[in-house]
């Protein structure tokens, strides 16, 4: 039954890479001709990965998916989740050797843009942006082995473990500890914490920057969890305490707390792609309906005051994507200039999407405030973002600090 | 998607660099100069060594430039003071009608003058009555034989004071619906019966002006476009304008008020520890870079051949409030300070306060905000147009106010 499973799934995988792979060669083979420029767009391929992807979330994540989940009692949509494992996006980013496709960041940031349109309810930022990330940037071999491929597979959803409650969290107010390989203290709120299978979790050190990473399996004894309601219901979130459980060291002690401050650099440029992509839905969604609501004998969407507030989303959303791109580029290329990238892009990605989702209520007028209609869903999405990791005023104080530093290089 | 530059592109800008570096007028050589002097001696300085309006071809005078290396020139040459800002209308906007709707005598007689800024040009657009709503103009041309005879008034004309000429737009049959009784025109300034008064500005400065015609002929063979067909050649123009005065990068800049927030102090700290200040600050970054990477994107678009659309309106609309913000509150951080406006006593040799008061201009200049607010809903977003009282209306008989 499993090797049947591990045999479906690869066969998706080789699909995707040999149709990727196809396209890059012909692309690279006519543009060795050519000459080669700077450029500050999508390749071919990647506008053909944007294709199959919209085209697959309009099948399996249409908003009645979203909506099951806002409605029931699961934590996320599995089913949506199997189908995406299936199509190799979970494994995008990771090398081939650990059992993924080896491809780039402009991959996966296609795809980000593409599950943030359709506000997929799934893992995907925890265990793409955060965990994997982590393991990349920080696991030893033997760590990168175990659970890469089954990140990759989607055997196992990981997650990140920051926040303790109210405020904003810094290594000198860090409650949870650890010693002799083993992590105690509560995390709230945990994305995920209820299905995961592993978190990374940030813990006090007294050693270096006064932080260190560990890798905690969360099905264990030591481990309990419970589900935390937050404002967007189509996204689970816990609670979770450790005590005393068995946990390793993910990166160096003493260090861990600049290794998270890279790690969230990193997961800045890929939210941010998904709230570019949820704020230019939630502008879709306005102007059509704007567009078919008739008021005094005209179209609403003929009335300055909502002509001039989807300009105002338009422009947000247009200066955020185009600061996206710079992100991309700068994680895809290891650029010395991430941390102010990702900080760019994560500013104004919050803010485009959080202004587009309450413009959005806004132009729906009464009907956007209830229930039935769909804008919840990105008013509800855009906040959680806007504070998964990290809020406005976090980034933008990262953003200044980034400047000063590179500045001063 | 690579924001390095190709082999290519790195020789090229190592070319530009150093030529700049070599070639940039030093203080002494502008000494004595005044600003309008100083520009035509850089212009044609880069014209002789074909480094004026690159993008365009060797024959008009340019360097046949793709559109990135137009991005690497920009980039390179900015890092330098230099005497600009005469030439953007006559190469940003006439020239690239001219390039369109012109003839191949007009393009040999003209765009080398304009690439070399030996020729100045302006636009005469804009009137009392015909603003926002350009095609409420009511400036007539009639025909006189192999001329034209224009009698009207034109306002907010930049530099027609010192241009050499000026492209205009006239009503040439006022008894169809205002769009379709338009021609386009260019003319020298010089021409008798034209009469060019300054308008004092809010700033104190006059940089635009009225200008009269009276009975001023201009022969048929300077029209661009058919008669009656004006409004399609204006619309090459303004597009080519918004993109013009676009940006809003230079003068207040987050680099110059992160300098300013570091200097002065908030509670006995540099105001750049403040939060408050910060997150300023990184609002303003964040539509900097937003805009300056936008370009880049619309470069890469027309690199692929695409033509630029109405969404290089945002340039204008972000950077133009943004630098009204952004002087304001860099005059805030001054504190009672800010009030002063004298270039030995302000900071910054009073750059603030004159950006200050020169501000409303920009969010009103080719396009006011709520122009470009429209733009957007229009023709990108789709949404409907604002419904007209006048359309289909004989222009004589459209209402008019008594403003």
């Amino acid at each position: 039954m499993l090797i049947a499973r591990i045999v479906k799934a690869l066969e998706a995988l080789l699909y995707s890479v040999v149709r990727l792979r196809d396209w890059r060669e012909a692309k690279s083979a006519k543009t060795t001709l050519g000459k080669a420029i700077m450029d500050f767009e999508f390749s071919d391929e990647q506008e053909l990965l944007r294709e199959q992807a919209r085209g697959f979330l309009a099948d399996n994540c249409p908003p009645a998916a979203v909506r099951k989940v806002l409605d029931g009692d699961a934590e996320y949509d599995a089913e949506l989740w199997q189908k995406v494992v299936e199509m190799g996006w979970t494994a995008t980013v990771i090398p081939e050797e650990f059992g993924g496709l080896g491809l780039s960041y402009l991959e996966l940031v296609v795809i980000a843009e593409e599950l943030g349109r359709a506000a997929a309810p799934i893992p995907f930022s925890s265990s793409v942006y955060l965990a994997t990330e982590a393991l990349l940037m920080l696991g030893s071999q033997e760590q990168k082995e175990k659970w890469l491929p089954m990140l990759a597979s989607g055997e196992a959803i990981g997650t990140f473990a920051l926040a303790e409650g109210n405020g904003r969290p810094a290594a000198s107010n860090l409650k949870t500890s650890a010693s002799g390989g083993a992590v105690t203290g509560r995390k709230i709120p945990v994305a995920d914490g209820g299905i995961a299978n592993f978190a990374v979790v940030v813990a006090a050190s007294d050693q270096g920057d006064g932080a260190s990473l560990h890798l905690v399996e969360l099905d264990q004894a030591g481990v309990s969890r419970e589900a935390v309601r937050t404002l967007d219901f189509t996204r689970g979130h816990a609670a979770i305490e450790f005590a005393n459980a068995q946990s390793e060291l993910l990166g160096g002690e003493g260090s861990g707390w600049t290794a998270m401050e890279s790690l969230l650099d990193r997961a800045a440029v890929l939210f941010a792609w998904e709230q570019v992509g949820l704020a230019d839905a939630a502008l879709e969604q306005a102007r059509d309906y704007a567009m078919g609501r008739y008021a005094f004998g005209r179209s609403i969407a003929s009335y300055q005051a909502i002509k001039h507030k989807l300009a105002g989303m338009y422009v947000k959303n247009t200066l955020a994507r185009s600061n996206c791109y710079y992100g991309a580029w700068a994680l895809d290329s290891g650029s010395a200039e991430l941390a102010l990238a990702a900080a760019t892009a994560r500013v104004g990605a919050i803010q485009a999407a959080v202004h587009a989702a309450e413009e959005n209520v806004q132009t729906h007028g009464g009907m956007g405030f209830t229930w039935e209609f769909d804008c919840q869903f990105y008013y509800r999405r855009a906040k959680l973002l806007s504070v998964n990791i990290g809020s406005e005023g976090y980034w933008q104080d990262k953003l200044i600090t980034a400047y000063e530093q590179t500045n001063a290089a | 998607m690579d924001f390095n530059d190709s082999k290519d592109e790195a020789a090229f800008r190592a070319e530009a660099a150093a030529w700049l570096k070599d070639n940039v007028p030093s203080k002494d050589e502008l000494a004595g100069l005044d600003e309008l002097a100083a520009a035509k001696l850089w212009q044609k300085r880069k014209y002789d060594a074909g480094w004026a309006c690159i993008r365009w071809d060797k024959e008009f005078g340019g360097r046949g430039a793709s559109a990135i290396e137009q991005v690497i020139w920009n980039q390179e040459e900015a890092k330098y003071n230099v005497p600009a800002g005469f030439f953007v209308i006559g190469q940003g906007m006439a020239a690239p009608t001219l390039m369109t709707w012109g003839q191949a005598e007009h393009h040999a007689r003209y765009l080398p003058k304009l690439a070399s800024g030996e020729e100045i040009w302006c636009q005469l657009f804009s009137e009392p009555a015909g603003g926002s709503d350009l095609a409420a103009l009511r400036t007539k041309a009639e025909r006189d034989g192999d001329d034209w005879v224009i009698n009207g008034q034109k306002i907010w004309t930049s530099g027609a004071h010192y241009s050499d000429y000026g492209i205009l737009v006239v009503r040439t049959d006022p008894n169809v619906p205002k769009h379709k009784g338009l021609s386009y025109f260019f003319l020298d300034m010089k021409s008798p019966g034209v009469e060019i008064k300054p308008i004092k500005q809010l700033t104190g400065g006059a940089n635009f002006n009225e200008v009269y015609f009276t009975d001023v002929r201009i022969p048929d063979s300077q029209r661009l476009g058919e008669v009656g067909q004006g409004w399609q050649v204006a619309l090459t123009t303004l597009m080519n304008e918004r993109a013009a005065i676009g940006g809003g990068g230079a003068g207040v800049n987050v680099e110059m008020a992160y300098r300013i927030a570091n200097e002065v102090m908030i509670d006995d700290k540099p105001a750049i520890a403040d939060s408050a200040v910060r997150a300023k600050l990184a609002n303003w970054y964040v539509q900097e870079s937003g805009l300056r990477f936008t370009g880049y994107r619309s470069m890469t678009a027309m690199s692929r051949g695409e033509i630029p659309g109405p969404e290089n309106s945002i340039g204008k609309l972000v950077g133009a409030p943004k630098t009204q913000e952004m002087a304001s509150f860099c005059m805030d951080l001054l504190e009672m300070s800010g009030a002063i406006w004298d270039e030995k006593l302000s900071k910054e040799a009073g750059m603030l306060q004159l950006t200050y008061m020169g501000a409303p201009g920009g969010r009103i200049a080719g396009g006011t905000d709520e122009i470009m607010a429209n733009i957007i809903a229009e023709r990108v977003l789709g949404m409907p147009q604002e419904p007209r009282m006048d359309k289909g209306m004989p222009f004589t008989e459209v209402p008019t106010g008594s403003n």
